[in-house]
């Protein structure tokens, strides 16, 4: 059972990266006007549920890695909203100090080991992670987003191998939303549900909905439990859909009666709808959460921008250790 | 004549080659439907189908090793990597194999692949989305090395690069795929290792790449010092007499490119005429190239770590000082 105050943030986290990604989207057109390009924005509205229920269950010192399409998992792990916007604006004061963007948000100290432009990058990583908590005798676990492309690339089959093998405390978090850029799942993964590889590895394989939050919840919580007990990896599929095209850049080219069906399964009203049938959301509550998120989001893009960029002089900062 | 981006010229090229010779397929992420996501692509799959244009799952390893495979078995497969960057998955397939697959079979095999790469920087990519790669090819014997600066160029080396029996790597700027050009009615090829004097001059010698040649030539354009551009367009095969006849008559020479300076194109180039011509130079060559560092994502930085026309027209001040 989950706790009631779990219950609440967990949507508040929902509602936390759902304002993130519109803000966001709305920054970056607003400086595409003025004829500044942000860079690569890979937004997550519409997969807030996997992002929000894993972090409900993680530790400050569980490790995750994320991809490009990142904002969502890094505000579940305990980014704060404002160095995350700061870094969208390349400023001094974000996560990276204006180095990374969008696509590199770093914070170590809560676990977040980073956004990765690189399909797949985050895989052998992540195992890495894995074997330096088994080495140092810790009990933390790792986890690795990654989406139903990356599980094409050589390096999942190598992590995935290597991580059962060794018994590894990784969570492989694949989320399925059906389209790799604009290619779609069809033309890039010949088998049903991705988790059936995991057989292939002797591994634990789920294939959930990935937009509802109690499924994923407890489908983490179990595959938590038994990387924390020496019981080795889980691979995890979450089915779900982003609301919005690949990029910024890249115009819809998805099926509208497709888009049309996942936006009805917003995970966002099915959990709302879910806490007022249970009586622990009254609508005067949501009000309340969402006003709260509103002042978090509007502060952060005020911080962001009266937030100094970083100076020339600057620029060979950072290389080395 | 008529007036087409380098887009377009990159697609006129494919087009031609897969009509004339049927053993060229194209295989790469997203070029099918989408027709790739820069659009080079765009409309070959209505025109020929599945079977020659190979829209791959995210797998460039497998991507560069069947294209090396289906080239040694008769094919002549065009790859398609939406960034040079993630050719880094594939270097085993194309330096351990491709290029030297060759020289290893004591020339019996032949791999006639063209690899072409999206690179480049200018839109706060950082520094997974923004490497340009070229000094890390020319470092491997095997591999032709490929950079065309405008759309002529673009579509001429390209349909050599599509005949040429051997690897060869292909670079696209990013920034360069609107760029427009008049270009002639009909088609044409360019060979390989022929340097294009794209402006000349007597006062100093400027070699730029890619991108840079554009700056180059807009500092060229209206400074007082008469500057001669070279494009060298192919860098293996590279031609350094043209190089070399230039600054022979000017004693004077820059040689400008994003890609990084350390270890760089640059430091090739004046390695190759130092050595030869050292008597010609009225003062030390020069390199402008990328800042040694992983690119940054602010524009503020992005913009510092490469050369803009600012520091060439610094430098060739400088340099015509001395
Ligand atoms: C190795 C590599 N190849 C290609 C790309 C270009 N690219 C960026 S995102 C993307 C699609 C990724 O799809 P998926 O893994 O399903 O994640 P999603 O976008 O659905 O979150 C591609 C092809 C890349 N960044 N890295």
């Amino acid at each position: 059972m989950i706790p009631i105050e779990k219950k609440i943030d967990i949507l508040r986290i929902m509602y936390l990266i759902r304002e993130f990604e519109i803000a966001s989207r709305n920054i970056f057109k607003a400086h595409l006007a003025k004829g500044e390009f942000l860079g690569a924005l890979h937004n997550c509205d519409g997969q807030e549920a996997v992002a929000a229920s894993i972090g409900a269950i993680l530790r400050k010192d569980d490790y995750v890695f994320t991809t490009f399409r990142g904002h969502g998992h890094s505000i579940a792990k305990g980014a704060e909203p404002k160095k995350m916007m700061a870094e969208l604006l390349g400023k001094k004061t974000g996560y990276s100090k204006g180095r990374g963007g969008s696509m590199h948000m770093f914070d170590p100290s809560i676990g977040l080991m980073g956004g990765n432009g690189v399909v797949g990058g985050g895989l052998t990583l992540a195992v890495g992670a894995a074997l330096s908590a088994q080495y140092r005798c810790s009990d933390q676990v790792s986890v690795c987003f990654f989406g139903d492309g990356a599980a094409a690339i050589g390096a999942f089959h190598e992590a995935i191998n290597l991580a059962s093998l060794w018994k590894l405390p990784v969570i492989f978090l694949c989320e399925n939303n059906l389209w790799a850029a604009t290619t779609p799942i069809k033309f890039g993964c010949p088998i049903e549900n991705i988790s059936e590889r995991a057989k292939g590895y002797n591994c634990v394989g789920k294939s959930i909905d990935g937009n509802d939050v109690y499924t994923v919840y407890e489908t983490f919580l179990s595959a938590v439990d038994r990387g924390r007990n020496g019981n080795g990896p889980s691979l995890i599929e979450c089915k779900t859909y982003r609301h919005h095209p690949h990029c910024m850049v890249i115009p819809e080219h998805r099926p509208k009666d497709e888009k049309q069906m996942w936006l009805q399964r917003d995970p966002i009203p099915k959990f709302e709808k879910v806490l007022q049938n249970e009586n622990i959301l009254s609508n005067h509550q949501q009000e309340k959460i969402r006003n709260e998120i509103k002042k978090i989001i509007a502060e952060a893009i005020k911080f962001a921008e009266d937030s100094p960029l970083p100076t020339v002089d600057t620029l060979y900062d950072y290389i080395w250790a | 004549m008529r007036d087409i981006t380098y887009t377009a010229a990159l697609r006129e090229a494919l087009f031609e080659e897969m009509e004339i010779d049927e053993s060229v397929f194209l295989i790469g992420e997203d070029i099918a439907d989408f027709g790739g996501v820069f659009g080079v692509t765009k409309n070959l799959l209505q025109k020929f189908g599945r079977k020659r244009v190979c829209q791959t799952p995210i797998s460039e390893g497998a991507i560069i090793g069947a294209a090396v495979g289906a080239a040694m078995t008769g094919l002549r497969p065009v790859a398609e990597l939406m960034y040079v960057d993630f050719i880094l998955f594939a270097m085993d397939q194309t330096v351990n194999q491709a290029a030297k697959l060759r020289y290893m079979s004591g020339g019996t095999v032949k791999v006639p692949v063209v690899i072409r790469a999206q690179q480049g920087c200018g839109t706060c990519e950082a520094a997974q989305h923004s490497q340009q790669l070229e000094a890390w090819f020319m470092h491997t014997p095997g591999l032709k090395v490929v950079i065309p600066s405008n759309p002529y160029d673009a579509k001429g080396l390209l349909k050599t690069a599509i005949r040429d029996d051997n690897p060869v790597i292909f670079l696209e700027h990013r920034m360069l795929y609107s760029a427009r050009q008049q270009v002639p009615d009909d088609t044409w090829t360019i060979p390989f290792g022929r340097a294009e004097i794209k402006k000349s001059g007597k006062d100093i010698t400027v070699v730029a790449t890619s991108l840079c040649v554009h700056k180059a030539l807009e500092v060229a354009k209206d400074n007082h010092f008469d500057i001669e551009v070279i494009d060298p367009r192919t860098l293996v095969p590279l031609d350094i007499d043209t190089i070399a006849e230039s600054v022979v008559k000017t004693g004077r020479l820059l040689v400008v490119h994003e890609s990084i300076a350390q270890c760089g194109v640059g430091a090739e180039i004046i390695r190759l005429i130092t050595e030869q011509y050292f008597k010609a130079f009225k003062t030390a060559p020069k390199v402008l190239g990328g800042a040694y560092v992983p690119m940054p994502f602010a524009k503020v930085l992005e913009e510092n770590a490469v050369p803009q026309k600012r520091d060439i027209i610094e430098t060739i001040n400088n340099m015509m000082k001395e």
